[in-house]
């Protein structure tokens, strides 16, 4: 296939509601050529509302979506040209898979032998040139997925829209497609922008991501970005494990800042770059960044210690998971895993340090 | 529970295994006797039939009767016309049933109520009453050709011959599209649509190249059972005076040359070969074809409201199926309720004594239609519900055989049931009597029991599929045999199934007319569908005739909107009871 001309894709000020209920909230955004893009939220966040919306399935009541910085509002989907995978796949029960793939080569009236080469390639491309005769119904789900991408990508569109695309797989294949749709997307250089709730599957695939919730875009930024700087309790609890602490900012100075941790006491952390205001206020930092120790053990004087008992431990394999009472809050502390090293039994008397460098301050 | 009767000691012990067999020994009793019901009232009859038509005088094996069939003019004609007019109905239902399909499942706009509406008011008229119906209105003489005729000069002879019997049979089973259409596109996933959408396919050729194809099964289904239905059906063209066809012709020879006519049951051979091949054809184009696409959570076709002139095309083609539709409903009623009504637009004077009459002559009918099809429903309702549970809830060997048995019914015209019937009881009595049994109603209420089986065993099967499994086997833990199972927990779930079953029945049965004009032996046995084609014989039996059609339609309509009521309680509390 040639090299297609890469797209932007920009939306601005977005609102849609259905009746009285809002769907999406004043959403501006902008995905840049070639991106690898996806929308991260929960059911009813408004992400698959948001991608019709991009395939033109939806209207929106104000704002503008620009491609490439054209205004695309009010263009009928069949004339927009972007591609759209369906969750389900959507492919016809009534056509082969070669009828399937060729059918938006008909409706744009290509010539014969050009669509008959066009699908050749896009069959050869996903692998699956031995099933052109075949129905979608004799299909595996991967080889289905395979089948609804090249029918997409067939028509060169502007931009690849996948919906909940590796759902319907189950957890091998899924990693599997993973590396396959990266791979494609790739080779073919398309801007590409998919939906999903799962977050690993956001962060292993995006290059970046946006976090959507209840119609409002929370924050946008690479998987590392939103992992290691969370703006706010919604995004650091969505993408990763995190531990809250709910409280409030007494004092502030160069050095340090001091926490009152709900129903746990008071905290000294040294200041970030950016310090907090005074006033209520969260603490969120990793399971990982927080160690585990029995209780008379000296203590590392750079971590913040509190002092708790543990409820539960689960083993994982490439560390336990333990969750700690401490105080009115509860913990949740990742250790390592090496053979030989016993686990803390439920009850035990524990003290918790946390890594101050990684605890993030998120404001109301 | 039985524990009240048992001292403590005899409860506390596990009752011992009793034996496979003697278990299943109830089982296999229903099983017999569904079996042997069948085989005496459906399969040998129809045996009987088919054997006459390839039999000798001599006994021996022949197809002469078929080349005697064939070399006679009238009968290749009639042959010809049956075909051509089932074809022909269909495609005219088609063309009236699909943009009504389309436009309730398409579009968001109030005339999808009275597109419903459309798929109910034909099937509540019996087709031969409204083919009276009809000839007032659209008939050479009829109202709206008088005022062709009036105010423009010419008239349109849509009533006339094969052209009449196509357009009042089409006119009387497009909802059978119409339905089976809508259920088939109401079961397309949006996304389906939405793919095509996105991939450039869009207005005709969306239709084209995905919906339509996708609703396909439904489509054919319905046109299947248009085709069959025409094809076999007797009391349209006997009622419009149209004889060149088979089911005439064969009722013809059987009441006039006798029931040792060879040419009557060649003719029923053929009906039934062209309903099983109609069937099979069906069948055969719609294997592995399950396009039910709509998955749970999936969203259905987008509705879209209907631009300015699109409502008014839309309104319009309601308005006139509509106003067809309803021409032989009103026909019917001005006439049940005319004084003189010839060569006028409307009657001239009115007046309420036809439905004195018919209280006053005929209330014996009403009585026998009630009697007839009560019976005959409730046998099918206890056969259905029996072989629904044979064949869902328990593995005998040879259980499905029931079902293809009692489904074979519906390849079989109700005329050929008859002769069927005729031929097989000729000369037996009924038990411990005298009578002769082609002499009484017990064949008209059996005819009509059989034909409409396997209408009730689907309501029954499709009640029984409702019911959870674990409901059952909840009250088998808690004790209950099989037998109180049954009457304490499935029979109470699937009643309003049954009651929707048992309407239905009741109401196709109350409306049939090929099985009864042959059966009907003595005047006083007649129900009322036979009175009302007995009135239409005469032009003075008109009135009281119609007044019967009225009251026929109304049964009718109420039993319907019953079943309907009936089938979606049953779903809301089946549906309240699981998770």
């Amino acid at each position: 296939m040639q090299t297609l001309h890469k797209v932007s894709l920009e939306a601005r000020h977005i609102s849609l509601a259905y009746g009285a209920t809002p769907v999406l909230r004043d959403v501006t955004l902008k995905i840049e050529p070639g991106e690898f893009f996806a929308l991260l939220g929960p059911s009813g966040s408004g992400k698959s509302t948001l991608l019709r919306l991009i395939a033109g399935f939806n209207q929106h009541q104000s704002g503008e979506l620009l491609v490439d910085g054209r205004d695309i509002t009010g263009v009928a989907p069949h004339a927009r040209n972007i591609g759209m995978v369906f969750q389900n796949y959507a492919l016809w029960p009534h056509m082969t898979v070669w009828d399937n793939v060729a059918f938006g080569l008909v409706e744009r009236r290509e010539p014969r032998e050009q669509i008959g080469r066009k699908v050749g390639e896009v069959l050869e491309l996903v692998g699956l040139a031995q099933y052109a005769q075949r129905r979608p119904g004799q299909l595996s789900g991967g080889q289905q997925q395979r089948v609804a991408l090249a029918r997409t990508v067939v028509i060169e569109p502007k931009l690849l829209l996948l919906d909940e695309p590796l759902s319907n797989l189950d957890k091998q294949l899924r990693v599997q497609m993973r590396e396959e749709l990266k791979n494609l997307q790739r080779k073919l250089g398309l801007t590409t922008i998919f939906v999903t709730h799962d977050q690993e599957e956001a962060m292993t695939t995006a290059d970046r991501m946006a976090v959507l919730d209840k119609g409002v875009l929370q924050q946008v930024g690479s998987a590392a970005g939103l992992y290691d700087f969370p703006v706010n309790r919604f995004v650091a609890g969505f993408v990763g494990t995190t531990n809250l602490l709910e409280g409030l900012v007494t004092a502030v100075n160069a050095e340090t800042v001091r926490f009152h941790a709900q129903g746990v006491g008071e905290l000294t952390l040294p200041s970030p770059p950016h310090p907090p205001r005074a006033g209520s206020a969260a603490l969120a930092f990793r399971p990982h960044q927080v160690d585990i120790r029995v209780r008379d053990e000296l203590a590392e004087p750079s971590r913040v210690w509190v002092e708790g008992v543990v409820e539960s431990a689960e083993f994982l394999g490439e560390f336990s998971r333990y969750r700690v009472r401490v105080g009115e809050a509860a913990l949740v502390s990742d250790q390592p895993h090496y053979a030989g090293l016993s686990m803390f039994p439920p009850g035990a008397q524990v003290r918790l340090g946390i890594e101050p460098t990684q605890v993030r301050f998120l404001a109301d | 529970m039985s524990t009240s009767s048992a001292s403590g000691a005899a409860a506390a012990a596990l009752p011992a295994a009793r034996p496979r067999t003697s278990r299943e020994l109830g089982l296999w009793l229903a099983y017999g006797l569904i079996a042997v019901f069948l085989i005496a009232f459906l399969i040998v009859p129809i045996g009987l039939v088919i054997y006459t038509a390839f039999v000798d005088e001599a006994g021996g094996l022949t197809l002469g009767h078929f080349g005697n069939f064939f070399e006679q003019t009238i009968f290749r004609e009639s042959f010809v016309n049956s075909l051509i007019v089932s074809l022909a109905s269909v495609a005219v239902a088609t063309v009236i049933a699909v943009p009504l399909a389309y436009l309730t499942v398409r579009f968001e706009f109030r005339g999808a109520l009275l597109i419903q509406t459309l798929g109910v008011l034909p099937l509540i008229m019996p087709p031969f009453v409204g083919a009276v119906a009809m000839q007032l209105i659209f008939g050479r003489s009829g109202s709206v050709n008088l005022l062709l005729n009036e105010h423009f000069g010419f008239t349109i002879p849509i009533m006339d011959g094969l052209v009449g019997v196509t357009f009042v049979e089409s006119i009387h089973y497009f909802p059978f599209i119409l339905l089976n259409l809508v259920a088939a596109m109401r079961n397309i996933d949006g996304a389906m649509e939405e793919s095509a959408l996105n991939l450039g396919a869009r207005g005709w050729r969306l239709f084209r190249r995905v919906i339509f194809p996708l609703a396909m099964p439904g489509y054919l289904a319905g046109a299947t059972l248009v085709f069959v239905k025409v094809f076999d059906d007797l009391g349209t063209p006997l009622v419009m005076g149209v004889t060149n066809m088979l089911a005439p012709q064969a009722y013809l020879r059987i009441t006039s040359v006798g029931l040792d006519d060879p040419q009557g049951y060649v003719i029923s051979v053929i009906m039934i070969a062209f309903s099983i091949l109609a069937l099979w054809l069906a069948a055969l184009v719609m294997k592995g074809k399950d396009y039910t696409t709509l998955q749970k959570g999936g969203s259905a076709l987008q509705k879209r409201r209907l631009s300015g002139w699109e409502s008014l095309l839309a309104y319009g083609w309601i308005g006139v199926v509509l106003l067809i539709t309803l021409a032989p409903h009103i026909g019917i009623l001005l006439m049940s309720v005319a004084k003189v009504w010839s060569f006028s637009v409307l009657p001239d004077a009115y007046t309420l004594e036809h439905y004195a009459t018919v209280f006053t002559d005929s209330p014996q009918m009403i009585e026998n239609t009630l009697l007839y099809c009560g019976l005959a429903a409730g046998l099918d309702i206890v056969i259905g519900t029996a072989i629904a549970y044979i064949i869902l809830r328990t593995r005998l060997p040879g259980r499905q055989m029931l079902d293809y048995l009692a489904s074979a019914a519906l390849a079989i015209p109700g005329l050929v049931l008859a002769i069927g019937y005729l031929r097989l009881f000729r000369g037996v009595n009924l038990p411990f009597s005298d009578t002769p049994m082609v002499n009484t109603w017990v064949l008209i209420m059996l005819a009509y029991a059989v034909r409409r089986l396997p209408y009730a065993l689907r309501s029954c099967m499709a009640a029984l599929q409702q019911v959870h499994v674990s409901l059952e086997e909840v009250a088998q833990s808690l004790g209950a045999g099989r037998l109180s199972t049954i009457r304490r927990v499935v029979v109470p779930l699937m009643a309003g199934g049954m009651l929707a079953g048992f309407v239905t029945s009741f109401i196709t049965a109350a409306v049939e007319l090929s099985a009864t004009i042959l059966l009907t032996s003595a005047q006083s046995q007649a129900p009322m569908s036979y009175g009302i084609y007995l009135y239409m014989q005469s032009i003075s039996g008109r009135g009281p005739g119609a007044a019967l059609g009225v009251l026929a339609v109304v049964v009718v309509a109420i039993g319907t909107y019953l079943s309907h009521r009936f089938v979606e309680r049953t779903r809301a509390t089946v549906a309240s009871s699981q998770p």
